[in-house]
């Protein structure tokens, strides 16, 4: 059985990550301890609400240098996913993790478009990846976010919504989902599954 | 882009569903949990869980119910009933709902939708708004849970999505009372007027009884979103065939 550390820290939908993994069979490990992080096979960063609160979070537990020194796969989801990168404009503008390279910005789209981007969009591959097997293009994912990731040679997956928004990125052993595979029925279940499978 | 979501509510009360018109004289539908199963598998893009008896008998929704819910979905769904602080709103959100929708609570303290959206980020907070023709204008109505407690609470409807739109919401659900549980179709005039008004996601709610409705209001009110509650359950409408012929109609939806 695969096993998996989601990091809870007080600024993420955990329940509903670890729920997804359990149905996928695997064994999730919660925890806020920096320690648990040296030993984890795999390590998921959930995250919801805003950047300068989630990072004043993972600061506050010790986690940053922990989640930074992982050496295994690493998977941030939706606001996980804009943590790996350098900053954040959200708020007063915030310094996150830096493991991606780029700034993570406020949609800048036509104004007639509802903000958040709320709801289900269809994926566009644009890299082969592991994490991405059995993706068809115009898979749905369900995204609500209010930022967007940079678009550059990390980006495995696009979806659009007034702009181009990273639906999935990589670099290295760290991968992000903006979307949240845990709520995005078959398409998610896949990714999560392949990222069980991932060598650790 | 997104596709048009197709949003099954289930009014739940101890466990079952349950189905009024214009929120009275409620008959039993089913057993909570299988028709949110149901549901999840025929492509419901959303799901929305009212515990309709939680605010007027002074309690909250059950945690462990939300848990229950959370393991079974792999779509997102929306709690509401009872919501009256951000401490109950975290433990809504800590077991597995993906977004708590809160109504008279924020009429009474319009600071609780600031309080929620600084802790969660507003993509979690949506609010309901209960509203109904008032001459050639709307207004706001708040317990709408019990015909008894009923009662208009001051407000114009137009003012207070702004307002709370404002105050840091996430999504309006919108549901026009007039139209509750009736089947004629959604009050498409004042959802265009709300649209009209607002930056964030709208959904419709209230009058669904045939597809045609949802084409009408999505085509004609460009909403986010369309609710529905006794034309799903009552077998009516079955979510396949809707969204095979709103996709007919050129309208994009999740297959």
């Amino acid at each position: 059985m695969s096993s998996v550390t989601v990091l809870s820290y007080g600024a993420g939908n955990v329940a509903s990550v670890q729920f997804a993994l359990e149905r996928l069979g695997a064994s999730v490990r919660l925890t806020s301890d920096p320690a648990d992080i040296a030993d984890a096979e795999r390590l998921i960063l959930p995250g919801v609400g805003a950047a300068a609160y989630a990072m004043s979070r993972l600061e506050t537990l010790g986690l940053v240098e922990a989640i930074r020194a992982f050496p295994r796969p690493l998977l941030g989801v939706c606001l996980g996913q804009q943590l790996l990168f350098d900053a954040s404009d959200e708020g007063e503008g915030v310094q996150t993790l830096g493991l991606i390279p780029g700034h993570v910005t406020r949609f800048d789209i036509d104004p007639a478009l509802p903000v958040p981007h709320m709801g289900w969009s269809r994926l566009e591959v644009v890299r082969d990846d592991p994490l991405l097997e059995g993706i068809q293009p115009g898979d749905w994912a369900y995204f609500v976010h209010s930022f967007v990731c940079p678009d550059g040679p990390a980006t495995l997956a696009r979806a659009e919504y007034g702009t181009v928004v990273p639906a999935v990125v990589r670099n290295a052993n760290r991968w992000g989902c903006q979307f949240h595979p845990e709520r995005s029925a078959k398409a998610g279940a896949r990714i999560l599954q392949n990222f069980l499978g991932l060598p650790a | 882009m997104t596709a048009r979501r197709i949003i099954p509510c289930l009014d739940v009360r101890d466990g079952r569903v349950v189905k009024g018109v214009r929120f009275k004289d409620h008959v039993d539908m089913g057993d909570a949990s299988e028709l949110a199963a149901r549901y999840r598998d025929q492509g419901a893009d959303e799901l929305v869980f009212y515990d309709i008896t939680a605010s007027p008998e002074g309690r909250t929704l059950d945690y462990d119910w939300v848990s229950d819910i959370a393991r079974l979905l792999d779509i997102p769904f929306c709690v509401a009933g009872g919501i009256r602080s951000v401490d109950q709103a975290a433990r809504c959100l800590d077991h597995g709902a993906d977004k708590v929708s809160i109504n008279s609570p924020a009429l009474e303290r319009p600071d609780l939708i600031g309080e929620m959206s600084d802790r969660f980020g507003a993509q979690c907070v949506v609010l309901g708004v209960d509203s109904k023709r008032a001459g050639d204008d709307w207004v706001v109505h708040q317990y709408t849970g019990d015909p008894t407690a009923s009662r208009g609470a001051g407000r114009r409807t137009l003012d207070w999505i702004v307002e709370a739109q404002g105050l840091g919401a996430g999504e309006i659900v919108l549901n026009c009372m007039d139209e509750d549980g009736v089947r004629r179709g959604y009050d498409i005039a004042q959802l265009q007027a709300t649209r009209a008004c607002l930056t964030i996601p709208l959904v419709a709610s209230g009058g669904a009884g045939a597809a045609d409705h949802f084409r009408d209001v999505f085509q004609q009110a460009d909403v986010s979103g369309a609710l529905a509650a006794s034309v799903f359950h009552s077998g009516v409408l079955a979510i396949p065939d809707l969204k095979r012929q709103l996709e007919g109609d050129g309208i994009e939806v999740r297959r």
